[in-house]
């Protein structure tokens, strides 16, 4: 934006976009879906905050490009934009009135509600806050007003009111959001009386938000007041080493209790968790290291899957009756052999060209796997059934807690097994030709063998984390292996930051672990991830925890690594 | 000489000509048992035939979609199944309407011609809002960039239109001019099947015509063969892109609306994942980047999907060989992928990009 874009410019800019994000979630049904989710007592819901998101948003930017004004003319500038931005809403009501409501009474040719399955009176009851039109669009236009101005604030104020601002609504809004987990986990650590206390059925209780939020403001307000992070960056580096050692004693302690402290239904979830961290790990060797665009990937995590089965099934399928921790290493190899075997066709293959090849066998292989043609040998639509849970020492692991340690330990296995391999001559190589595949070749490394080791090794991770699956579950079926499961890997690792090991882990923990835990967004689920990989391509490329060279690579021009000529270069390569 | 030859021959390409000598084997087996067995009539086959030319041209539609914008930015636009099935989605209810107050039996070129302009309106917006949010900016990131932001977005629009238009499958109407049978060299073919095609070739041959002839298209084929030149030449490069994003699509937006009047499986918002692939594949077989080659390659991936499961499947007797009929498509994907990523007609595009 050059200087002189003028302010009201901004306003009505920002505003603009802030309305239509809210404008799209109440027309996408996301705000009437969850407006019966009560977050805080029973008057704010996860709908509103949804619609508020957008309004906020638009004081922010607006806040964000006048950061050099006045406090007060910023301010003013972000409400004003607020009201900007209810414009959209109202005409949403505008057009859920003439078309549907008006209309309700009439016979119609043309039923709007058919088309537009989310334009119905509630919404504009919704939006309207219940009051009808004549009080509720003054009403809907000063709340905007103030979300607009409140959206200014985050941005203005200054640092050390607002940050503790930030941190306690984002602990009050979490808390609310997870009431169901959080009330779990303080069951099993405080007794039932004070969920009863803090939360009605699944909203928090309005003095408990309130308690939490001030409880966060004051932590941070402290914390920001003590200069922490400053203090800790003047200690001697002995002590900040020693002090390091007891965060990861801390941290493995709370690993291992974890399962102990949130219950069975969070250790489920948690070893999916743990399951996507394998597979994403695997991935990221293909993908993150060697740089070949994998989105066939959910192969081989279903032929680990089907080994497993086939091999220990107790039903008509299965060939041997071999146990578990027998079976576990054939899947790791049948994930070798198949990694190699279809990694051999696409090696000549680069970019896009070989995304969509992989594609292609993914679905290949899923279509066989369903038809007739096969079934005699892996059960077609019917699947493999009555595969043993692993037993170790007597003990049949049968409890979501046993499996997650299970995959735990198999995370860290595979885990251990890439740092090994990453600052291996190996995993150099593979970096070496995923920056410059030609080059790479000139230096004198062999092409076909680097990248058949990348297509083997990652497909070997996911094809144990396949047998596990297949243990835990006891059947498998075909339809559960489909393209959904590559683009999760894939947009877990991207997410995290690609090459980066602590990024998976993270990435796994946003994209698989948070919808594991709200169940109502199953529906929307899918948007999140398109919307949430277009958004992390645009403004943060090299993911939440990015690995460094790959940071530097992407932020090469502003942080004046790249001249004129190498930009030059660069452009005609592309 | 020899010796040189065979130094530079690695066991990589004897592999891939093993590979590729074994298909064509267990294709000839195949085509031979079924022929010599004449399990099915001429008249048989040439049902086949139409409705994979049908269907073969809403791949093709489709397909130039793809061709246009790779052959421009070298990019594989991978939400344009989405593209199609927006039009497609929306133009549904509008053909309900039409058809309850009659006005799709009364005046059935009118109210097509109005579906059309509404599906293509549709799903231009949609391309080139596209365009604007998620591709402009990255247009000089690295390669794998804009391919995650196009998966991404594909998704996004998958289920915006969900939340839109609700998860239900909605139909077209059957159009009663378009029932009945016509003779054609002595089969008898749907008339819808030949209407489709009829038009889908008449809006291929008003492309060829406007990339051939016009000023833009002439821009459109120097952005493609040069980006920064055209700029020097005075080429606003902006508006060649989303010029091209348009018309890849309107013509998308039109075969939605194709698509639905010939199949009554309905419309809903997975629909345009499959076929988005399948006309991937469809202009990789034609040369990507190739405007005539991704008509013809749509064609005869129409053609190859509808008669070879018979041909060649039921040929090794494998049972149900219906059932992968879609497998066939990603296989023909991979095959050419890997021994002619240039395509049938060859397109020098695929030698640049590598």
């Amino acid at each position: 934006m050059n200087k002189k874009t003028s302010i009201w410019h901004i306003i009505v800019r920002s505003g603009l976009v802030g309305g239509l994000v809210s404008f799209y979630l109440a027309a996408i049904g996301i705000v009437e879906t969850f407006s019966l989710r009560n977050l805080i007592g029973t008057t704010i819901s996860i709908g509103m905050v949804f619609v508020a998101s957008g309004i906020v948003a638009a004081g922010l930017l607006t806040a964000r490009a006048l950061q050099k004004e006045k406090f007060a003319k910023g301010i003013g500038a972000s409400m004003l934009s607020g009201v900007v931005a209810s414009l959209p809403l109202l005409f949403l009501i505008f057009l859920i009135e003439i078309l549907v409501i008006q209309r309700a009474d009439q016979q119609v040719v043309f039923n709007w509600r058919n088309m537009f399955v989310n334009f119905s009176p509630g919404l504009e009851g919704l939006l309207t806050f219940g009051q009808g039109l004549a009080l509720g669009i003054p009403l809907l236009i000063v709340f905007c007003a103030a979300l607009g101005a409140f959206g200014g604030l985050l941005v203005l104020l200054p640092n050390h009111w607002r940050l503790p601002l930030i941190n306690g609504l984002v602990w009050t809004l979490g808390i609310g959001v997870f009431s169901e987990n959080v009330a779990q986990i303080i069951t099993q650590i405080a007794g039932r009386g004070l969920v009863r206390l803090m939360f009605q059925q699944k909203s928090l209780h309005p003095v408990a938000a309130l308690i939490i939020f001030a409880g966060a403001f004051v932590f941070t307000y402290s914390m920001v007041h003590k200069k922490v992070q400053v203090r800790w960056t003047n200690l001697p580096s002995s002590r900040q080493k020693q002090g390091r050692v007891v965060g990861i004693v801390l941290g493995i302690i709370l690993l291992l209790l974890l399962p102990w402290l949130v219950g069975q239904f969070l250790s489920q979830a948690l070893f999916i968790v743990g399951l996507y961290i394998m597979i994403g790990l695997g991935l990221n060797i293909v993908v993150g290291y060697a740089g070949l665009l994998d989105l066939g990937y959910v192969v081989f995590f279903a032929f680990g899957a089907y080994t497993m089965g086939i091999l220990t099934s107790a039903g008509p399928l299965g060939l041997s009756n071999l146990n578990f921790w027998t079976a576990l290493p054939f899947c790791v190899l049948v994930g070798l052999i198949w990694g190699f075997l279809l990694g051999f066709p696409v090696l000549r293959l680069r970019g896009d060209y070989l995304a969509i090849v992989t594609l292609g066998f993914g679905e290949i292989i899923r279509i066989l796997a369903t038809s007739d043609w096969l079934a005699p040998f892996e059960g077609g639509p019917q699947g493999v059934l009555h595969i043993p849970n692993p037993v170790i020492f007597g003990y049949t692991m049968n409890q979501p807690q046993a499996m997650y340690y299970l995959v735990i330990a198999g995370s860290l296995l595979v885990a251990f097994v890439t740092v090994r391999l990453r600052d291996s001559r190996l995993g150099r190589q593979w970096m070496a030709m995923r920056e410059d595949q030609d080059v790479a070749e000139a230096m004198g490394i062999n092409l076909v063998q680097t990248k058949l080791l990348a297509f083997a090794i990652g497909a070997a991770f996911s094809a144990m984390a396949g047998g596990i699956f297949a243990a835990r579950l006891g059947n498998i079926f075909p339809h559960s292996f489909n393209l959904l499961i590559s683009i999760n890997a894939l947009a877990l690792i991207i997410v995290g930051g690609l090459g980066s090991i602590p990024g998976v882990v993270v990435g796994a923990l946003i994209l698989v672990g948070l919808p594991e835990l709200l169940r109502e967004f199953t529906e929307y689920r899918l948007l999140m991830y398109g919307i949430l990989l277009i958004v992390m391509m645009l403004f943060r490329p090299e993911g939440f925890v990015p690995e460094l060279t790959r940071k530097r690579e992407l932020h090469a021009k502003d942080e004046g690594f790249i001249d004129q000529n190498m930009e030059a270069v660069e452009t005609t390569k592309s | 000489m020899l010796k040189q030859r065979l130094e530079r021959f690695s066991w990589v390409d004897i592999f891939l000509r093993l590979f590729q000598v074994a298909f064509i084997v267990i294709i000839v087996i195949g085509v031979y048992n079924t022929v010599t067995t004449a399990r099915y009539t001429g008249a048989q086959w040439a049902t086949l035939v139409f409705a994979g030319l049908a269907q073969g041209s809403i791949y093709a539609l489709i397909a130039l979609g793809y061709t246009l914008v790779y052959g421009i930015l070298l990019m594989i636009n991978f939400a344009h199944g989405e593209i199609y099935m927006a039009g497609a989605f929306t133009a549904v209810f509008l053909a309900q309407y039409l058809y309850n107050i009659g006005i799709l039996d009364s005046n059935p070129i009118l109210g097509i011609v109005a579906l059309i302009l509404l599906a293509a309106s549709v799903s231009t917006v949609i391309a080139v809002f596209l365009e604007r949010i998620a591709y402009r900016p990255l247009r000089n990131a690295p390669r794998l960039v804009p391919l995650i932001t196009a998966i991404g977005a594909s998704f996004a629009l998958q289920y915006t239109f969900r939340g839109l238009y609700g998860a239900e499958f909605r139909s077209y109407p059957t159009v009663n001019v378009l029932r009945g049978l016509v003779n054609v060299f002595g089969f008898k073919v749907p008339l819808v099947q030949l209407v489709v095609l009829g038009a889908a070739i008449v809006l291929m041959v008003a492309l060829y015509i406007f990339v051939e002839r016009t000023k833009m298209g002439r821009a459109m084929r120097a952005v493609s063969e040069d980006k920064d030149v055209a700029r020097l030449m005075g080429v606003d490069i902006d508006r060649v892109i989303v010029t091209t994003f348009a018309i890849g699509g309107a013509l998308a937006g039109a075969a939605g609306v194709f698509n639905g009047l010939f199949r009554p499986q309905g419309v809903y918002f997975f629909m345009g994942f499959f076929p988005g692939l399948k006309a991937f594949t469809a202009a990789v077989l034609g040369g990507i980047g190739n405007i005539p080659g991704a008509m013809i390659g749509g064609l005869l991936l129409g053609v190859i999907e509808s008669i070879f499961p018979n041909l060649i499947l039921e040929g090794l007797g494998i049972p149900s060989a219906n059932q992968l009929r879609d497998a066939f498509a990603f296989t023909m994907l991979v095959l050419i992928l890997i021994f002619r990523p240039q395509g049938i007609f060859g397109e020098r595009l695929a030698e640049k990009k590598a």
